[in-house]
């Protein structure tokens, strides 16, 4: 059963992937990121990651998209100019997506990872419980924490900063 | 066939490489941008996994602190790609070339 349904996640995800690198609309681009986030999260409840599945939902496909349909619509930039792509970027992309590629199916064919223990064999699971998830907050990693929130603090006073108006500034040209 | 460690692997690399295929193909900057996310969130499922067959916690912690730092990279790139566009009037990269010559 976990077994199909990785499959079906697994392919939900990668399409909706392929949708926002192939959708020429930002909208629906931004509507693929959101259901390929839905698949990730249906993928860490299936690796017993409950928590993370929700705050995926809440912070990526809840927060995140939403700030990328609101700077969408914005910007309004449907109306520029459709150019064509250049033959270079697009043989370099497709070069560099075709090494990538083979790189995964080299750790698919020789990696030797597959020795390690299934999950049904493997040692009884910590579980993804609250309680372990706040210990190991506030006990190994207090520092860690404590730098996040300064981090979100100081990327808070740089929104802030930047949605500012420069008076003084020339324009770059 | 068994959903194992390398079949989370194989599809964390697979939206990885979608992703970065996405971020040098477009052009348009907040496009680049969500494929920049989803490479994000690829690596996040790599971690997942080998926390997860690895019967220790400690990735989970770890991608709890990638996500808070995603969420403040997603809310200071989109203001800088606001103040750009306030300023030169286009998202697209190519007519971004000021540092150019």
């Amino acid at each position: 059963m976990a077994d199909s349904l990785f499959y079906i996640f697994a392919f939900f995800t990668v399409a909706c992937a392929v949708g926002v690198v192939a959708n020429r609309n930002a909208v629906n681009g931004a509507m693929c990121l959101m259901l390929c986030l839905m698949g990730i999260a249906g993928l860490f409840v299936l690796l017993d990651a409950y928590l993370l599945a929700a705050l995926l939902v809440l912070v990526y496909a809840g927060a995140v998209v939403a700030l990328f349909l609101f700077i969408v619509m914005l910007l309004d930039m449907q109306g520029g100019v459709k150019r064509p792509f250049k033959k270079m970027t697009a043989v370099a992309s497709l070069a560099s997506l075709g090494l990538m590629l083979v790189g995964v199916s080299m750790l698919g064919s020789r990696g030797h990872l597959a020795t390690l223990p299934s999950p049904a064999a493997a040692a009884a699971p910590v579980g993804a419980v609250l309680k372990n998830y706040a210990e190991l907050l506030f006990t190994t990693y207090l520092l860690p924490v404590q730098v996040m929130g300064f981090l979100l603090l100081i990327a808070m006073l740089g929104v802030i900063v930047l949605s500012k108006k420069f008076e003084g500034m020339e324009d770059i040209k | 066939m068994n959903a194992g460690l390398n079949e989370y692997l194989i599809l964390s690399g697979l939206l990885f490489a979608l992703g970065f295929f996405g971020v040098l193909l477009r052009k348009n900057t907040l496009a680049i941008f969500m494929c920049l996310e989803l490479m994000l969130v690829a690596s996040t499922l790599a971690v997942v996994a080998f926390s997860r067959f690895n019967g220790t916690l400690d990735g989970d912690v770890f991608v709890f602190f990638i996500l808070t730092v995603a969420a403040a990279e997603v809310a200071v790139g989109l203001a800088i790609i606001v103040a750009l566009f306030r300023r030169r009037q286009t998202v697209q990269v190519e007519e971004l070339n000021a540092l150019k010559n």
